[in-house]
């Protein structure tokens, strides 16, 4: 058994996959520790803020745009309401969409309810929004007061299924269950794959593409129509009933490991749909990779190597000039692994060096205990054998590194990451687009971005001449896993 | 009854967070989960100021996970306090509880006691989302910073004219450190030395210098009444409440007469300065009467849905000195019971007898099927949030979102406080009118 779709809900990262939040040494040390019961994590005495599975979990999810969030928690959680709000118009005008049937609420528990529980007003919440918004699902979001006190989601999700005759999906999210955010994408999966994902009627030629806001929809749909495919960029900005019928599709792939792996084996395992395993989509080996293993699956090998060959021919001479520019450059990348390794790679085909990287976590393996590509590739094929640290976004390590290592460039994805390289007067790119890189035109646009930020250095030079680093200098005179624990727990 | 918050413009209390973070060189220390930071200010800061010196990212957190939920977080609260103090360089440590450490019973209070020695003010707050909304915390935040920093301080003096300035709350009004400037701008237009604890390169210094203050000065609807209440039985310091934020002429003058008369300035010179201020703002709105006066789009009624500061603000600007017309009026964030009598009597008291009816609620559906049922008599004027956007367009109204989720805008220093921030807030409606034919 993959992923255990007979529970009411995912197992978190760390005991499903051995998946850890602390590490300090290197690229390949790493991968030799990811044997039996490895690599052990270690724990920190000082933490910063850092992310749960609940805003993964329902950030995404509150982009279907006829399904209806009910969050149960206090006003604090149901904030990614505010965060989403007109961001889920913006995406679903983008292609048309009607998202009015769609929703976030909350059940603003108080005192009173953390010492009675509140799943009667639960219920009416769940029934007063559907009569509002008719929905064609709704989630119910668990939150931390709703897992300490033990509301029962599943009891009220019954009973309301019955009553109102939709799916009522609890996403068990709370934010304590686990260090790793990227646990909550599983969740959301769990809900919708035991929920809202119907048995097929029938096989289309349809390939779900799990992905965050499907930024490159345009050019994907035409890449694959030369293969007679069409994609369906899931979960965001979809409709609950194109989501149930993922199962008819002919294939899954993901633009990132970290996000696709309970999905797309979830999908294989219950209802055949083959899981691409490939690098993801990234630089010159990723899209041969990506699109390659695609063309495997689906029969379309030809068509795939003549089109990717169209497009080295294209662009290879382009991206072989500007990469002269590139020489020399060292480089720190902070990011999540399922982006960060893919990241890491297409540096290194521009040339760059690696010198040091975070990864907000780590998973030795997927759902199908198959250790991901990305790494796997990055350790056959790294020219050096880089330090790296596993971190939940511990941004006091990241900058007592980049103070020590002082590297040309640094990478980042995550909110607020990035600024704090520049204070430093480290000229710094957000990668907030999941297909910044994208194939080969991606990393000749992507290299462009590269050269553009380490020549004109005004913005990230005027900043740091101006602002105080609000870390001590004992801090900064420490080795950067100084509040790592020594005695290591295996996961 | 029914409990639910649909379109939610407030958040918890902990989201008092980004008051101490409105503190220069203020560290929040988080007894809570891991991403209540990050969350709570992307909701409610947003585009909007979410860095700075410090910034959300890096608040030390003890990021609660399944084994502090069983076994307690005390110890990892202490060891994350006392590594904090190490790491990051600040002058006022305030350590924030969440809900899960609250409902698990930690004693927060006795674990920063051991660090009252530590050489740097360190506070607590206990913030559990389920005790309260971010308004509430805010208050609580200011509150433990008079009782457990500041009233332990040594006795000083009085310092003549200088006026603690109190108000808007940091990141939740998404104008506050614009709104912060022009209030001292405005209290130091009278003379007076104007004390604002929030803003940049304030700080420390300022805090120092609150019990000092001659009166203080509450610029809002209700929220900081118990602040200025315990700052005049701790120090003994008197209060003027101005439950309107100026906007504009009519009113920034009608606070410069207030602010100016509580503090013994004459009259005579009173009218001086707010004749030179009215003058120089009737020329721009000379200048550009035409544009007000002739177009096809602008609205004539207008109804704000916003906390109570800026609904009565904005309406009072709108109506004493812009002459539209209120319809009902919308108040989201939870005002305490007590408060809404009050509240409601202000919108009683417009130039000409004109009244406005206000609903309170937090059910943003609600606020909107009743404006649907509202008849504008032309195209209504929505002053809100990024909630209101889609309604306006519905109604073939015009909108304007001035508080959060504010959204599609970038606010750096702009402010709708005082003479100049009226002439923005009509730029800013215009430009919203003039993107329609006209």
């Amino acid at each position: 058994m993959v992923v255990n779709l007979k529970s009411h809900q995912n197992e978190n990262r760390e005991s499903r996959l051995g998946s850890i939040t602390g590490y300090s040494g290197t690229l390949r040390d790493l991968s030799a520790q990811s044997g039996c019961g490895g690599p052990a994590n270690r724990e920190r005495c000082f933490s910063q803020a850092s992310l749960c599975n609940a805003a993964c979990a329902l950030g995404l999810t509150s982009f279907i745009v006829d399904a209806v969030i009910v969050q149960h928690s206090p006003s604090g959680c149901a904030v990614t309401a505010m965060s989403v709000s007109n961001s889920t118009d913006q995406l679903a005008a983008t292609i048309k969409l009607d998202n009015s049937r769609s929703a976030y609420v909350c059940t603003d528990m108080n005192e009173s309810d953390t010492v009675f529980g509140a799943t009667e007003n639960l219920g009416q919440v769940i029934r007063e929004t559907y009569q509002r918004y008719q929905p064609k699902a709704i989630f119910i979001g668990a939150s931390c007061v709703s897992g300490v006190i033990g509301e029962d989601l599943e009891s009220i999700a019954r009973e309301l299924h019955d009553e109102l005759g939709i799916p009522i999906a609890p996403i068990h999210c709370e934010g304590f269950r686990t260090k790793i955010w990227a646990s909550g994408f599983d969740a959301a999966f769990h809900a919708i794959l035991t929920h809202i994902v119907k048995k097929p009627e029938k096989k289309t030629n349809v390939v779900n593409v799990i992905n965050f806001f499907g930024g490159a929809r345009k050019e994907i749909t035409e890449i694959f129509s030369h293969f007679g495919i069409e994609p369906i960029f899931v979960i965001t900005n979809t409709t609950v009933d194109q989501l149930a019928r993922m199962s008819e599709s002919i294939a899954t792939l993901s633009t990132c490991g970290t996000l696709g792996t309970y999905l797309g084996n979830g999908l294989e395992e219950a209802y055949g749909v083959p899981y691409v395993r490939s690098l993801q989509p990234h630089g010159i080996a990723g899209i041969e990779s990506w699109l390659g293993e695609l063309g495997k699956v689906i029969g379309k090998e030809k068509e795939v190597a003549a089109f990717l060959a169209g497009e080295k021919e294209k662009y290879l001479p382009q991206i072989n000039e500007i990469k002269k520019k590139l020489k020399g450059l060292k480089a720190v990348v902070g990011m999540g692994p399922g982006f960060g390794f893919n990241t890491i790679r297409s540096l290194q085909e521009l040339g760059v060096e690696i010198v040091y990287s975070a990864a907000w976590h780590f998973d030795k393996e997927y759902d199908d205990k198959k250790a991901p590509n990305a790494f796997q590739y990055l350790v056959e094929n790294s020219p050096n054998n880089y330090p790296m640290a596993v971190s939940d976004l511990q941004n006091y390590e990241l900058i007592n590194i980049l103070n020590t290592i002082r590297p040309d460039i640094f990478f980042a994805r995550h909110p607020g990451s990035a600024v704090w390289a520049m204070k430093l007067g480290i000229p710094a790119i957000c990668l907030y687009d999941e297909y910044a890189v994208f194939g080969y035109k991606g990393l000749l646009n992507f290299a462009h971005s590269i050269h553009d930020v380490v020549t004109n250095r005004s913005f990230t030079n005027n900043l740091s001449k101006r602002v105080d680093l609000p870390y001590s200098d004992w801090w900064l005179n420490h080795k950067a896993d100084h509040f790592l624990k020594k005695e290591a727990h295996h996961a | 009854m029914l409990k639910i918050i649909d379109q939610p413009r407030y958040v918890c209390a902990l989201g008092a967070m980004q008051t101490v973070q409105g503190i220069h060189r203020g560290v929040p220390v988080l007894h809570a989960g891991p991403c209540c930071a990050q969350k709570l200010a992307e909701g409610i800061a947003g585009n909007n100021g979410n860095s700075g010196y410090i910034s959300p990212h890096i608040y030390p957190c003890t990021n609660i996970s399944e084994k502090e939920t069983i076994f307690g977080g005390e110890g990892r609260l202490k060891e994350t306090i006392e590594n904090a103090l190490k790491v990051l360089d600040g002058d006022l440590f305030v350590v924030l509880s969440g809900c899960t450490v609250e409902i698990v019973g930690d004693d927060i209070a006795q674990v920063v006691s051991e660090f009252s020695d530590s050489g740097k003010p360190i506070i607590y707050v206990e913030t559990a989302g389920f005790k309260g909304n971010n308004l509430e915390g805010h208050q609580w935040v200011v509150n433990a910073i008079i009782e457990q920093y500041l009233a332990k301080q040594p006795p000083k003096d009085k310092i003549k004219g200088l006026v603690n300035i109190w108000g808007p709350v940091p990141s939740y009004d998404p104008f506050w450190v614009g709104n912060v400037r022009e209030l001292e701008a405005l209290v130091a237009s009278l003379g007076l030395t104007p004390n604002s604890i929030f803003g940049e390169y304030r700080g420390i210094d300022n805090i120092d210098k609150v019990p000092q203050a001659e009166f203080n000065l509450l610029v809002s609807p209700w929220l900081g009444l118990d602040t200025v209440k315990l700052l005049e039985t701790t120090f003994g310091t008197p209060y003027l409440h101005c439950p309107t934020i100026p906007i504009g002429a009519f009113e920034s003058t009608h606070f410069l007469q207030t602010v100016g008369a509580f503090a013994g300035i004459s009259s005579a010179k009173i009218k001086t300065i707010t004749q030179a201020k009215e003058k120089e703002y009737y020329y721009y709105i000379e200048r550009n009467s035409d544009v007000f006066l002739e177009n096809r789009s602008m609205s004539r009624r207008f109804s704000t849905v916003s906390n109570a500061a800026d609904a009565l603000s904005i309406a009072k600007f709108l109506v004493n000195d812009f002459g539209l017309f209120p319809a009902r009026q919308y108040i989201t964030d939870a005002t305490p019971e007590p408060y809404r009598d009050a509240i409601r009597q202000y919108f009683k008291e417009f130039q000409y007898g004109i009244e406005a009816d206000v609903l309170f609620s937090t059910d943003g559906y609600l606020i909107h099927e009743d404006i649907k049922k509202t008849d504008y008599f032309g195209s209504p004027l929505l002053v809100g949030s990024i909630f209101e956007k889609k309604l306006a367009e519905k109604l073939s109204g015009n909108f304007l979102a001035v508080s959060v989720p504010i959204k599609e805008r970038l606010i750096l220093d702009s402010s709708y406080v005082g003479y100049r921030g009226g002439l923005k807030l009509l730029e800013d409606i215009y430009g919203y009118v003039l993107r329609k034919f006209n």
